[in-house]
């Protein structure tokens, strides 16, 4: 009796880019582009969600608002949620203990306050090059 | 510190003979550490208090002088202070990192309040070139009209014209927002590859020309797009977050966001997706 050839799996390939050619995030629907970073860096913060370090960070500051930290997004590095600080010029990886909401507007949140933190630790690599460096 | 090391799988990139090696190492391995202190204070800054107030007359003073003088008074724990007779000097009030508020009564030259991270400034006058370039973070407020490159390459912080602006508003914009009452001349946005401009008034020919990413708001009339730039869906949150920014920025309070007109990047020009990971990571 002959053999019954079994079906070859076919493996999907994935596209990348363009629109309508990949599953899209709901955000990329919206707003009807291709998210090119791994998250959307022109999401606008909900001030809904602000956390009580932040609101105490912007009166220190004297502003009204997140100021510079609108631009501060969750991103992922290796894999990992991270942080871009851009005065050590490096991506800032969120401790695996620190659970994360699902949610992209709180995780900004997230990462808007331990990148202040972590800003004015005295850990900070720049602490170390300003006083090795700082000339006036 | 970055090593490298022989890559033993060809890439696209290197079998066209653009490298054969590849960096590793170059993120820092670094982590947050969540028992962090709350101090709001940045190592190297002044502590200054906000009710601590000065004036200075800069009328016979250079602006290495004035701006060495700013600093002293920081130093000194000064949190307000007055610049009288500024009369247009170039390069005043640059350099600052530090909260502050700084006052100028009058107007400033070229590349004013450049190269700023957390002051909140105020000018009640007009500005000339390039006015905040570099910004990283806190406030300008020009009473009148600006001059052309106004806010190029501010990477943060909020830039706030309640007047009219020239040329090249935004060029090569990393972050921030900058915020025009009036209208804004010819290529506003160029080459903007982040942050958010703001035109309460008509705007001129090639607005957002080659923009990589970024979001662009115009009140009023369009003089023409430029390259790649292209109009897209004014959401319920892109009205919230104008208001709310509006209203910061002491302008355009009753002003109807809804009829904005929102200009994105067609991205077009965005290659990233043939880029290997790692290089996609050094592209953001």
């Amino acid at each position: 009796m002959p053999k019954k050839k079994g079906k070859k799996k076919v493996k999907s390939k994935e596209i990348k880019g363009q629109l309508g050619k990949k599953k899209e995030t709901a955000r990329e629907k919206m707003i009807g582009q291709t998210i090119g970073y791994r998250y959307d860096v022109n999401l606008l913060p909900d001030y809904s969600r602000l956390t009580p370090f932040l609101k105490k960070y912007i009166e220190a500051m004297g502003w009204d608002d997140l100021n510079w930290l609108e631009d501060v997004h969750m991103g992922y590095e290796e894999n990992r949620p991270a942080v871009f600080d851009r005065n050590a010029n490096g991506w800032v990886t969120i401790p695996s203990k620190i659970k994360l909401p699902n949610n992209q507007q709180d995780r900004d949140m997230i990462a808007r306050e331990l990148l202040v933190k972590f800003q004015m630790s005295p850990n900070h690599p720049l602490v170390d090059l300003k006083k090795a460096y700082l000339k006036f | 510190m970055a090593n490298l090391k022989t890559s033993e799988k060809k890439t696209k990139a290197q079998s066209m003979g653009l490298h054969s090696e590849v960096l590793t190492g170059k993120t820092q391995q670094k982590f947050f550490n969540p028992d962090e202190a709350e101090n709001f204070y940045y190592f190297g800054t002044y502590d200054v208090d906000f009710n601590k107030r000065t004036e200075i007359d800069v009328k016979n003073m250079e602006c290495r002088e004035a701006n060495k003088k700013i600093d002293e008074l920081m130093k000194d724990g000064y949190g307000t202070i007055v610049i009288k007779n500024p009369q247009g000097k170039h390069s005043l009030g640059v350099g600052i990192l530090n909260k502050l508020n700084l006052i100028f009564e009058g107007s400033l030259g070229y590349f004013g309040c450049g190269s700023m991270d957390g002051p909140i400034v105020r000018i009640n006058g007009r500005v000339g070139w390039s006015c905040a370039e570099n910004m990283m973070a806190g406030k300008v407020v020009i009473e009148k009209n600006a001059g052309s490159c106004f806010g190029a390459a501010i990477r943060g912080g909020d830039l706030i014209c309640k007047g009219s602006v020239g040329a090249r508003t935004g060029i090569d914009q990393k972050g921030g927002t900058i915020i025009i009452g009036g209208d804004a001349g010819a290529f506003t946005g160029f080459m903007m590859q982040r942050g958010r401009i703001i035109i309460l008034g008509d705007v001129g020919i090639n607005l957002g020309d080659s923009m990589y990413d970024g979001t662009i708001f115009v009140g009023g009339k369009i003089g023409s797009f430029g390259s790649d730039a292209v109009e897209a869906e004014l959401t319920d949150s892109d009205q919230d977050w104008l208001k709310r920014k509006l209203k910061v920025a002491e302008i355009g309070e009753n002003f109807d966001v809804s009829k904005m007109t929102k200009v994105v990047a067609g991205k077009k020009l965005w290659n990233y997706d043939a880029l290997e990971p790692t290089e996609k990571k050094g592209a953001i």
